[in-house]
């Protein structure tokens, strides 16, 4: 089942998910400082896309089944639950 | 065993997708009003994720699975990505934030017999 990738790859993924692990503390960052409720629902949305691409660097280093499907569910509600929050935000109704 | 040419493949396409991803983080931080950091998130992390999918895509071909799952998230990501970053811009364009285009001039007013100058 391990994709017996070469060990300098897999160094080069470790670093990998290092750096996503940043760029999610940055958006985090931005989602706890936002002026704007806009602001902090945009960071919201970068937030969910960064879990999935996490979640996609993860499996590649180490595999296990429903990975993917877990990064389909996270993006999957992530862009339902930022078109209703930008929907109220907008026009304070979610469905006219 | 994956092979050596698709293994540099895919730490290429690992590479550029940690890279856009980490851009798109930095812009969300440094760009000033939220109409200019609307695009960092939008078009650098979208594109970031698409490499990361196009990596493991390559990976899951490596090891015999058809990958469709991987498509799938693909297909989802780059459909509802613009979709969601026109509503947010509409958001902030009703609630008027900074940086935002000027609001409307008010309609004439309406005359006591109906009619509009």
């Amino acid at each position: 089942m391990t994709p017996a990738f070469s060990p300098w790859l897999n160094t080069l993924l470790d670093g990998a998910l290092f750096v996503m692990l940043l760029s999610l503390l940055l958006v985090a960052w931005r989602l706890w400082r936002g002026p704007d409720a806009v602001d902090r629902l945009l960071a919201l949305d970068t937030l969910y896309l960064n879990a999935a691409s996490l979640l996609l660097v993860w499996d590649l280093r180490h595999p296990m089944p429903l990975l993917f499907e877990a990064a389909l569910m996270i993006t999957a509600l992530g862009f339902v639950g930022t078109t209703a929050a930008a929907r109220y935000l907008a026009r304070h109704a979610v469905i006219e | 065993m994956v092979s050596q040419a698709w293994e540099w493949l895919i730490a290429g396409c690992v590479l550029a997708g940690t890279f856009f991803t980490f851009v798109g983080a930095i812009g969300l931080n440094r760009f000033r009003d939220a109409f200019q950091r609307l695009h960092a998130p939008t078009k650098a992390s979208t594109l970031g994720i698409g490499m990361l999918l196009i990596a493991s895509m390559i990976a899951a071909w490596q090891e015999g699975r058809p990958g469709f799952a991987e498509l799938l998230i693909t297909l989802f990501v780059f459909l509802t990505a613009p979709v969601s970053a026109s509503l947010l811009a509409q958001a902030a364009i009703r609630r008027r934030c900074k940086g935002g285009p000027p609001p409307p001039p008010a309609p004439p007013p309406i005359k006591r017999d109906g009619s509009t100058p």
